[in-house]
């Protein structure tokens, strides 16, 4: 490359180009991306926060919550699982006699580990797990099967991973969550647990409150730094204050002091509560029901 | 190519012109990079005791981490590549600084920028964009004050006497050319009045911060290196071909890297930055086969000096090219996703790589630029083994500690502060490393002061003994 032209036209080639893939053409695919449909449903997702959810996303960017903390949960895959709810008129034994006749066909070979696992201790209790993770396919064939045998089954679908075990969220992060977000932050580190679902894992605010104000009040082992900054200890006026925090005795102020927590205390605690991705959506979807899966 | 660059009667001139600037420049390099190392170690602290800030907004994690990491890369890493290539755009041209006075008000302009940055995010008034958490007043003194140098820049640029470029050019133009386009993407779209909506957000941040923390340090590093080493060692640049390769494979895998592989965004965007993240490796071993050959075998005792900084910068840069391919890759990035790796990658990138050929630059144009020697040059080399040892310790620990955190956190039964007592360890070690770096930037700020001030003392010297100095008798006749 003999003159600086040469330089300039690989430098408008080589950025130009990530330029369109990553700036523009995500802008032009989501920029525009409108309110989601709950899967088998018509409401839509995400609803709308509150205004001091609102204002407390703010006081989370202000003080760099995000340094610490994850909105994304990850997910390893979607299966299935089949549920026996219901015998019919069969007896235990001789449902079971019906699985082991299933075994050498060769369509359940593959699954005949899990099904003898499944049915070997078995005396009966329902709902009983027939097929626990599996595709969709499969399921369908089972519970048409038992539907079949005179038996009632139900399919459900679920997300798996690590932070699903955890319990951070009931299925992965997708862009719809975020829609209603500015800033987006999605953090980059987990030195605390991931906060996509809190405000259904955690739904009391007050729980909340204690834990910003001395995380170890709440979780032992905690090490979160405390936010007292965000909370106004005062004296006991002539009432106590119906906002003050029931702090237990080792983390309480002096005799005659109260704790209080401030607007932005409040805001952030709305905040982390308005965080529920905790709807099915066509791209993450799953069935919302407590399942017995294993 | 014009290696062995005749001594010609301007060098004086070309110095000259460079001063004023480059102290400018440097002067406040140094003393972002003394508050950046503190702060960075304010915020480690916040792991061996969390309660220690509970009362202080203003030294909180989530506002002093940013804080630091923005000191070091807006403080300390861009003002002193721009003054470094100013510095080699002269050297390589032989010719003056055009336009020498507008660095000096530029240098002013992006320290004032930095320093309402800083206070900005330590008061809560950030962006929450990564890498882009200063805030709006200070992003358009950083972005008017780069186009300035830059124009100053591409003035001296096209002043030069060598038509032919300089391997050094291309890379140290590409960057000037890199930053104005990504800067003003990211702020025009992420902090403006109407921003772009939902996950399009993060996305452009991670190009951004890609683009910056990844491309235009290499670009800038490699280029300076590129300049010093054959420089230093007195052979010719192992070679043009091989330097081509590296730089165009460079700018064109380095700037599709940058998603996360499991990032909640539409799946082709993470694809490609994964495809673009293992070609990668493709400019790294074109890199670091060209410093093996150029540098290989050269009698050169430099026992401290800059050309041992430059050394090791590169192999950092190479580690550090590496850890960023691997954390790319998607099977090991569900491993080391949101752990201490990533923090570690990029401390690398910056101190053990960037910081390095920087130093290694100053120390080796500082003396002639002030055509004096360094005050203290003993200490030079302890800095330098000094920075060794802080970046080891810094970076290696943490890096441990992020595989061990995203080993454990694979495992659902192991509890979350398992995981970070487990990583506990590991970083009151890399803390001992943050306080070894701020000891060697502390001798690098006295080094780069003390022979200001000695500067201005001289200078102020000049200028009484000429206003004491007794008139020619035929001025008092007339």
């Amino acid at each position: 490359m003999k003159t600086g032209l040469g330089v300039f036209i690989a430098v408008v080639f080589a950025l130009g180009s990530s330029w369109c893939g990553f700036v523009l053409a995500p802008t032009l695919q989501l920029g525009s991306a409108k309110l989601a449909t709950v899967l088998n449903s018509t409401d839509t997702y995400p609803a709308q926060r509150t205004g001091d959810a609102t204002l407390g996303l703010q006081i989370y960017r202000a003080n760099g919550c995000a340094a610490c903390h994850t909105e994304q949960v990850r997910q390893d895959g979607v299966a299935c699982e089949v549920l026996l709810t219901g015998l019919g008129k069969n007896q235990p034994e001789e449902f079971k006699k019906f699985m082991q006749s299933l075994l050498p066909l060769p369509e359940w070979q593959h699954h005949s580990k899990e099904l003898t696992e499944a049915f070997k201790d078995w005396n009966g209790t329902l709902p009983q797990v027939v097929l626990g993770r599996t595709d969709k396919e499969s399921a369908d064939k089972m519970a048409d099967l038992l539907k079949a045998a005179g038996c009632k089954s139900e399919s459900q679908i679920y997300a798996f991973g690590t932070d699903i075990t955890r319990g951070w969220g009931v299925r992965r992060s997708v862009a719809a969550d975020f829609l209603y977000d500015n800033p987006v932050q999605l953090g980059s580190l987990r030195a605390g647990p991931d906060l996509a679902n809190i405000g259904v894992r955690l739904a009391d605010a007050n729980i909340q409150l204690l834990h910003l104000y001395a995380p170890k009040s709440v979780a032992k082992n905690s090490t979160m730094p405390a936010f007292r900054y965000l909370f106004e200890v005062r004296k006991i006026g002539s009432a106590p204050s119906p906002d003050a925090l029931n702090l237990p005795q080792e983390f309480a102020p002096a005799a005659g002091c109260e704790v209080v927590p401030k607007m932005e205390a409040r805001e952030l605690v709305a905040y982390l509560l308005s965080l529920r991705a905790n709807v099915p959506l066509y791209e993450a979807p799953f069935t919302p029901v407590i399942s017995a899966k294993p | 190519m014009n290696l062995n660059e005749p001594e010609i009667s301007t060098d004086a001139g070309i110095n000259a012109s460079l001063r004023v600037s480059l102290l400018a420049l440097f002067g406040g390099a140094a003393v972002w990079l003394v508050v950046g190392l503190a702060l960075g170690v304010i915020a480690s602290l916040t792991f061996h005791k969390p309660d220690m800030f509970a009362d202080c907004s203003l030294l909180t994690y989530g506002r002093v981490a940013p804080a630091a990491n923005d000191a070091l890369l807006y403080g300390f890493c861009l003002p002193a590549a721009l003054g470094v290539i100013l510095w080699i755009f002269a050297r390589l041209g032989q010719t003056p600084l055009a336009l020498p006075m507008v660095p000096v008000v530029a240098a002013n302009l992006w320290h004032l920028g930095v320093f309402i940055g800083l206070v900005g995010i330590l008061a809560g008034a950030t962006s929450g964009h990564t890498w882009l958490e200063f805030s709006r007043a200070a992003s358009v003194l950083l972005f008017a004050a780069f186009l300035l140098i830059a124009v100053t820049a591409a003035a001296t640029f096209g002043a030069r006497r060598e038509r032919e470029l300089h391997p050094a050019h291309w890379f140290l133009f590409a960057a000037l050319l890199w930053f104005p386009w990504i800067y003003s993407t990211a702020n025009l779209l992420l902090a403006a009045n109407a921003p772009v909506r939902g996950v399009v957000q993060p996305i452009i941040g991670w190009w951004f911060a890609n683009n910056l923390v990844f491309v235009w340090l290499a670009l800038v590093g490699v280029g300076t290196a590129f300049y010093l080493l054959p420089k230093i060692a007195a052979r010719p640049l192992a070679t043009t071909g091989y330097a081509l390769f590296a730089f165009l494979t460079l700018i064109f895998f380095g700037a599709w890297c940058g998603i996360p592989s499991g990032a909640p965004v539409p799946a082709w965007l993470p694809t490609l930055s994964s495809l673009a993240g293992g070609l990668l490796i493709v400019p790294l071993i074109a890199i670091a086969i060209i410093v093996i050959k150029t540098i290989g075998g050269a009698k050169v005792s430099c026992s401290g000096g800059p050309f041992c900084f430059t050394k090791f910068g590169m192999v950092c840069f190479i580690l550090s090219g590496l850890l960023y391919a691997a954390g790319a890759c998607p099977k090991y990035s569900r491993v080391l996703e949101f752990t201490w790796f990533g923090p570690a990658q990029v401390q690398l990138q910056l101190l053990g790589f960037f910081a390095m050929i920087m130093f290694g630059a100053i120390y080796e144009l500082l003396p002639r630029v002030m055509n004096a020697e360094l005050p203290f040059p003993k200490l030079a080399r302890l800095h330098f083994w000094i920075s060794i040892l802080g970046v080891a310790l810094f970076v290696i620990p943490l890096a441990i500690a992020g595989v061990e955190q995203g080993i454990k956190l694979q495992h659902a039964n192991v509890a979350l502060a398992d995981v970070n007592a487990s990583a506990l360890m590991f970083f009151r070690i890399s803390t001992t490393g943050q306080l070894f770096l701020l000891l060697g930037a502390l001798l690098f700020a006295l080094n780069i002061f003390v022979m200001t001030i000695r500067w201005k003392i001289a200078l102020f010297k000049t200028a009484l003994a000429a206003i004491k100095a007794p008139l020619p008798v035929s001025e008092v006749k007339a």
